[in-house]
């Protein structure tokens, strides 16, 4: 009796024992370096890319950066201009394409019929338009806004009006996808206390949309404040003295100040493109530190 | 619109007693007299359902369903899977107008009014019909924006009428002793249960007339579920309660009317249909079902 009990343990203890095939093991190491070097790949090359343009932009990390604007003596150049010039028009076209995108995305997916054609065709559109390259955008602008039949001249209003147009097609897209998380519990709860539709989406659905909504935004607006092509287009590419003071103001922005600055022959300029690089790179960390913030701070669990 | 459905609804207290007798005789199964016989006092119809029938697009999901609603009473509907059971519940309070497919026939009858009439507002019928869910549903709010959020959608409340109809909505849902400490803790900090009542609260908090509730404890554990039952009996006399369930046994132990539903597939259907097999008091459905299928059911022989 006790001996068939061993036996018994016995076999079972064998069938615990790891069968994995040595080259099975093999080939599981060998994935897991290939995932360890994808990534690797991607944080090196970051790194090094902030590294050398510290090392050449160190020297003009300095508050005259920031205070100062273009000279023809590099030691006296800043991009004050460009910084205040980014802010206008990344905040101008952030609020204007914000409000749209919020309006278009709680039609498309709250009111809109999704079987109607019509509606399909808008969808569909919004999709494509998100994926046309910015520099269609500022061709179109250049015809539309700054000359032609609105006239608007190479002002911060016609850059802001040509992002609100790059910007808008990946706004609405997150916006309805945040507004399709939202569970349809949360709907059904409030039409059945007696809501009507607009004070159930106002009240529930919108406020729980609010983490994915900030968070495509932000990073809409972040896109528009690294862009460059079409502003090149559109006038921001000049030597401008003095902050924007309004709509109709000459601007300049980031990016095409560091272009300008890195294609100079002097060593001390591209320093000044440098040192502009890591103001721009801190710029866009903080704007995504805030779309987490936000996400995070209202996260909510249903 | 409120005001003038207040006076239609006024109008149809006065005119439904004397014509609702009539209206039995015709149209049911199961008429009064005979639910009397089976123990149950007559008591003043609420809502009632005459030959309705609801499509999802071209398909017909249940049929030909005619049911009385009473005060003080508790009715269930039970049934297996897909027989339409909470396609019914959602058609007494309007909540298959939210699903753009669903297409309702025949009428609904609250108070004489008929539900999907031209006087009838969906907002205001959902206000005095109000609704549970299977799953608990709580806003991602407070506890105490939860409940106020009925009596603010409905007009608005001063502070202190929210606070009082906050509190009396959660003492009415036996929560109140629980959170009254925690009022402006997250929803979603209490258990299932708790969310369930507190959903259960959030819908007396517009005073309803009457409760629907579908499959209310169905994600509950034992200990909530009879918490949640315990509650149905106190508040039944002043919210007549209609309930689906899946589980008979909560039907037999809860309810005052059973309404047993079946599938059936049609002469002209590829799907089966579902239909009301029997409708009368729980005791006879329980014990002496007229239709065989019934039987079968509650036996453990079908479904």
């Amino acid at each position: 009796m006790s001996s068939t009990v061993a036996t018994n343990t016995s076999r079972f203890a064998a069938d615990l024992r790891d069968s994995t095939s040595p080259s099975r093991k093999l080939r599981d190491k060998l994935f897991l370096t290939g995932l360890w070097v994808a990534t690797l790949i991607g944080v090196l090359t970051l790194f090094f890319l902030v590294l050398s343009t510290l090392l050449k932009g160190y020297t003009r990390l300095n508050l005259s950066l920031i205070t100062n604007f273009p000279s023809p003596f590099p030691e006296d150049a800043g991009i004050q201009a460009a910084i205040f010039g980014s802010i206008w028009v990344v905040v101008t076209s952030g609020v204007v394409s914000l409000f749209i995108a919020l309006g278009s995305a709680i039609y498309l997916e709250e009111f809109a019929s999704q079987s109607s054609r019509f509606n399909r065709l808008i969808s569909i559109n919004i999709q494509t338009l998100a994926g046309v390259p910015s520099i269609v955008f500022g061709i179109l602008g250049l015809a539309f806004v700054a000359r032609g039949w609105l006239g608007w001249g190479f002002t911060v209003g016609t850059a802001s009006a040509v992002l609100t147009m790059m910007v808008l097609p990946v706004m609405i897209v997150s916006a309805r996808e945040a507004l399709k998380a939202v569970p349809s519990s949360l709907r059904e709860g409030s039409y059945a206390l007696g809501a009507t539709k607009w004070q159930a989406i106002s009240k529930q659905v919108l406020p729980a949309a609010i983490p994915g909504i900030a968070t495509g935004s932000i990073l809409g607006v972040s896109r528009a404040l690294g862009e460059s092509a079409p502003l090149i287009l559109l006038g921001a590419l000049a030597y401008v003295s003095s902050n924007p003071s309004g709509l109709s103001s000459d601007y300049t922005v980031l990016p095409l100040v560091i272009m300008k600055y890195t294609q100079e022959a002097q060593d001390e300029f591209r320093a000044v493109g440098a040192a502009a690089i890591i103001v721009l790179l801190l710029l866009l960390v903080s704007l995504n530190l805030l779309a987490i913030v936000i996400r995070d701070r209202s996260r909510k669990s249903w | 619109m409120v005001e003038n459905m207040n006076k239609v609804m006024d109008a149809g207290v006065s005119s439904a007693a004397p014509t609702s007798d009539t209206v039995r005789g015709v149209s049911l199964r199961t008429d009064n007299a005979q639910a009397g016989s089976a123990g149950l006092p007559a008591q003043e119809m609420i809502m009632e359902s005459r030959d309705l029938q609801v499509h999802y697009g071209d398909y017909l999901a249940v049929r030909n369903v005619n049911l009385q609603i009473h005060r003080n009473e508790i009715t269930a509907l039970i049934g297996p899977s897909g027989c339409g059971k909470s396609t019914i519940i959602r058609c007494f309070n309007r909540m298959n107008d939210l699903i753009p497919s669903a297409k309702v026939g025949g009428t609904v009858l609250y108070r004489g009014i008929d539900l999907y009439g031209p006087e009838a507002n969906a907002g205001e019928v959902r206000r005095r019909i109000g609704m549970v869910f299977q799953k608990p549903n709580p806003f991602p709010k407070s506890i105490y924006d939860n409940v106020a959020f009925g009596p603010r959608v409905n007009g608005k409340p001063s502070k202190s009428e929210t606070d009082e109809l906050v509190e009396t909505s959660l003492k009415r849902a036996a929560l109140w002793e629980e959170v009254k400490d925690r009022l402006k803790q997250p929803a979603f900090s209490l258990s299932g249960g708790q969310q369930q009542r507190l959903c259960i609260a959030r819908a007396l908090a517009v005073d309803p007339d009457v409760l629907l509730m579908d499959e209310p404890c169905s994600a509950l554990d034992p200990i909530a579920t009879g918490r949640i039952e315990d509650l149905m009996h106190e508040i039944k006399g002043q919210y007549p309660i209609v309930i689906v369930t899946h589980n008979m046994q909560q039907a037999a132990r809860v309810s005052d009317r059973t309404a047993f539903f079946n599938t059936e597939v049609d002469a002209d259907a590829t799907r089966p249909t579902g239909v009301l097999v029997e409708y009368d008091a729980t005791r006879k459905i329980f014990s002496t079902p007229s239709d065989p299928r019934t039987e079968q059911y509650i036996t453990g022989r079908m479904g």
